[in-house]
């Protein structure tokens, strides 16, 4: 089941370049939390410092507090272990070429120590139907590698890899904008089921897409966290001026 | 440390279907856990240990090296001397002597080798980049000369032994010199292509929307932007060929005189290393470590060369 | 222009036209069983390879020679240079990035006599006084070391010397299908919890194995046709021994060995048979290394060998 995410005062460095500044906010649990902003507004970075892969970067830098269930990922855990806890789809569907469908979803679970035919089995066809692939896949899981599959298929095995290993929350950084728009609303639809198991935070570009999956959303400028509320009013009755605008496609 | 909500929803399930419902839930998850700390640990060790394994690799490859380095340095400074530069070697046995006609050899046959070598190098590198781009004939040409690089030393000896040595039935500089120019010829072509390469479209795109009148022009005006590259290709195959043996022992043979006759047999500072390093004598030895750091430097100098070169920006004359 | 690519093609038809012809007598002579057959010595009942005198020539022991020092030279090289690789791509400080990989350029650029001079008068005292009987001590039993051979030569001299200077092949070209791997593979890894070992292995090596395997290839091709280094360190006897510590001699050793004072006809000829044999097994080696590394970095690799 999701936990809920506290973040208090993060910021977060690229070098010299301040990316984040001062951000706070409570992500509930069992909810989508969709992000929103323009290019280069630092809300990539928010996500990729969620689960501490950010700072896989040589001259990246943070400071702050990033409580997950009650867990300081940042004090109290390796970034190894918060990283299996908290799951992360990338924007271009990245699958392992060199394996199986069915070797790409157990991946995680082959790393965690797990090799036990029949746990692995059976742990690979639940992530696979949770990500809706199951049924497209189930004759040629051993056959087919990763990455012969089409884009939206893709991105639906990298959901499944990072639903292998459990986590409790799911990070996605703008898991659609690759994809054509049938395999775009496939994946809207996985989020909507998803979000009863795991707490997902979705960044997206896509305003709309925001307001069609997502419970709470957030607007991020230059780095900073202007408005976070429920995705109703955020779109209907922004309380900044600032959201306002990027709302109306006045920039962005 | 605990670990709070791990292993939670379906891997749970599964694992507790696995194990039977054999003992209670709490049973079922410090099993869990336990085995999950050793995991965790011993994945720690094994990255460590990969770490440390890599780290040591890195020592074992570079001690040799500068060992190598250090060493040829110290014997050799202690036998260079203005002599070493400017004599001839003294017959067998007697001291002294230098090696000043093999660094005249080296010199003939390097120059020869370059007449053949950069040319057809330069040529071939120009057709791959500019006309043959793309075209099967092209890719055959490329891999022809990749095959080129990967023939040894020795059998390309052999070979222009066949061609020349055989039908004129004495050695000479000029068999040496061909045998090089070939092995220097897939050096160049290689990095001629990929600085022709290199030079931005926009040039080209310059130059034609000039209405230059003909592709030979255009052509001036790339190989032009990309002549430091190029220059820097041809100066790595003259290091490379500088150094090399195997192809001159039955060619170019080796002289003990002055020469400088391309119809002569000659001599070659990696020829005379190899002579006298093998020969029973103390002195000769010596000479031989003179030679090799003189041989070394050069070629020191060469790549350091070409790498600064590089790393500079090849293409400064394009921006 | 396209009379100079042209003339590239010439040119190897060239070359191994000139061996074809000078081979032929010893082709004509012994046919295949010049690669593995011998001959038993009349005056003294022994087994034989290469008698000049007699005009009987095996290129058997040669063969063997290549393979033995070749293929050790693979297993000293292979793991040092793969490490070397992994250390420069994924581990090392920034700053000492590029003084390793200069360093690995100049080993690279070494000339073969130097190596050969260096392994004379250094390495083979080096393993005569210190390495030899350690390992004759601890390994004699298998068999592979044994103390007949009491001057340091031979075929683990050489198999040290040539792994030294195939080192900085592999190891480049495998930091370049490493480099190749995209880096959203790693991170893709990483986000399932990986530790950095874990990622190196199933995200960066898993999708170079291609290459890393052609840069082995290219590497082994490399040591197959040797000469100057080897034929100062390996002994120069034609003999099969199973100790690694016994002189022998390669195809590359006896034909710079004797080339130069053949005493006959046959014997020239022979010696170039070797060198053809040397020329059609160096080129499938390379193509076939060239082939694998091609379909990994999908361009052609620059500025190796």
């Amino acid at each position: 089941m999701g936990v809920g995410i506290e973040v208090t005062n993060l910021n977060a460095w690229y070098g010299t370049n301040h990316t984040l500044q001062d951000i706070n906010l409570n992500i509930p649990a069992n909810h989508a939390t969709a992000l929103i902003g323009p290019s280069g507004c630092g809300k990539s970075t928010f996500v990729r410092c969620l689960n501490r892969m950010h700072e896989t970067n040589p001259i990246a830098r943070v400071t702050g507090t990033v409580r997950i269930g009650d867990l300081d990922i940042y004090q109290d855990a390796k970034p190894v272990e918060i990283r299996r806890r908290v799951g992360m789809v990338f924007q271009r569907p990245n699958p392992f070429p060199t394996m199986s469908i069915y070797d790409n979803v157990a991946a995680g679970l082959k790393l965690n120590g797990y090799s036990n035919r029949r746990v692995l089995d059976e742990t690979v066809e639940r992530s696979l139907k949770n990500s809706a692939l199951w049924d497209e896949v189930k004759d040629e899981l051993k056959k087919k590698s990763g990455a012969s599959l089409s884009g939206g298929q893709q991105q639906r095995l990298c959901i499944a890899r990072a639903l292998a290993v459990d986590p409790e929350v799911l990070l996605m950084d703008e898991p659609a904008s690759a994809l054509d728009p049938v395999s775009t609303s496939k994946i809207e639809d996985l989020i909507f089921q998803l979000k009863t198991q795991y707490t997902i935070v979705i960044v997206t570009h896509n305003m709309q897409q925001a307001a069609r999956v997502a419970e709470k959303t957030g607007f991020f400028l230059n780095g900073r966290m202007v408005e976070f509320d429920s995705t109703h009013k955020i779109f209907t009755n922004p309380s900044d001026k600032r959201t306002e605008d990027y709302i109306t496609g006045r920039f962005g | 440390m605990h670990l709070p909500g791990c292993w939670c929803g379906q891997l749970r399930a599964v694992l507790r279907r696995e194990w039977g419902e054999t003992g209670t839930r709490e049973y079922g998850e410090q099993k869990l856990r336990k085995s999950n700390d050793l995991r965790a640990r011993i994945r720690t060790i094994t990255d460590g240990g990969a770490t440390g394994i890599a780290v040591l690799s890195t020592v074992l490859v570079v001690a040799p090296l500068v060992a190598i380095f250090v060493y040829l340095i110290y014997k050799g400074a202690s036998s260079l001397s203005l002599d070493f530069f400017t004599k001839l070697p003294k017959p067998e046995g007697e001291p002294g002597g230098g090696m000043a006609n093999a660094i005249v050899g080296s010199a003939v046959l390097l120059a020869i080798s370059s007449a053949i070598g950069i040319p057809i190098g330069i040529g071939g590198g120009i057709f791959l980049a500019e006309f043959g781009r793309g075209t099967r004939l092209a890719n055959m040409v490329r891999f022809t000369a990749d095959v080129l690089n990967g023939v040894p030393s020795i059998v390309m000896g052999l070979a222009v032994y066949s061609l020349i040595i055989y039908r004129q039935k004495h050695f000479s500089a000029l068999a040496g010199g061909v045998a090089l120019g070939i092995m220097m010829i897939p050096t160049v072509c290689r990095t001629t292509e990929e600085m022709l390469l290199m030079v931005p479209h926009a040039v080209r795109e310059a130059a034609l929307a000039l209405g230059v009148p003909n592709w030979r022009s255009v052509l001036s005006i790339t190989v032009k932007t990309a002549s430091p590259g190029i220059i820097t290709g041809c100066m790595l195959a003259f290091a490379r060929v500088a150094g090399e043996t195997a192809p001159l022992i039955f060619t170019a043979f080796g002289n003990s005189n002055w020469s400088v006759n391309p119809n002569d047999p000659i001599s070659a500072l990696p020829l005379e290393i190899y002579r006298y390093s093998i020969s029973p004598y103390d002195d000769e030895h010596r000479l031989a470590w003179a030679a090799a750091l003189v041989l070394i430097v050069l070629i020191v100098v060469a790549v350091s060369l070409v790498r600064f070169v590089a790393s500079r920006g090849v293409l400064k004359g394009a921006s | 222009m396209l009379l100079c690519a042209l003339s590239i093609f010439g040119i190897v038809v060239l070359i191994a036209s000139e061996l074809v012809q000078r081979s032929h007598l010893a082709w004509s002579s012994f046919g295949l069983g010049f690669f593995f057959s011998t001959f038993t010595d009349p005056d003294t009942k022994l087994t034989m390879f290469w008698d000049p005198i007699n005009g009987h020539f095996s290129a058997f022991p040669f063969i063997y020679g290549t393979l033995v020092s070749s293929f050790l030279a693979l297993l000293i090289a292979v793991p040092l240079a793969i490490g070397l690789a992994i250390f420069l791509t994924e581990m090392c400080p920034q700053i000492l990035r590029g003084p390793l990989a200069f360093i690995t350029e100049l080993l690279a650029a070494i000339p073969s006599v130097i190596y050969g001079l260096w392994g004379f008068f250094v390495l083979v005292p080096l393993l005569r006084e210190h390495v030899n009987p350690v390992l004759i001590q601890l390994l004699g039993w298998t068999g592979f070391f044994n103390d007949d051979n009491p001057t340091g030569l031979g075929f683990l001299a050489a198999g040290v010397i040539l792994a030294i200077m195939i080192l900085p092949i592999i190891s480049s070209l495998t930091r370049e299908v490493m480099s190749a791997v995209p880096h959203s593979q790693r991170e893709a890894v990483l986000a399932l919890g990986a530790t950095r070992w874990e990622m190196i292995r199933m995200g960066v090596l898993r999708n170079a194995r291609i290459g890393i395997v052609g840069g082995v290839i290219l590497g082994l091709g490399r040591a197959l046709g040797e000469t100057m280094a080897v034929t100062m360190v390996i002994g120069n006897t034609p003999q099969i021994q199973r100790s690694l510590l016994s002189n022998g001699a390669s195809m590359a050793s006896v034909i710079a060995n004797e080339y130069a004072e053949a005493s006959s006809d046959l014997h020239l000829s022979a010696l170039t048979e070797i060198g053809l044999a040397l020329f059609v097994v160096t080129i499938i080696v390379n193509a076939l290394a060239r082939v694998l590394v091609w379909a990994v970095t999908r361009g052609a690799p620059a500025r190796v060998g």
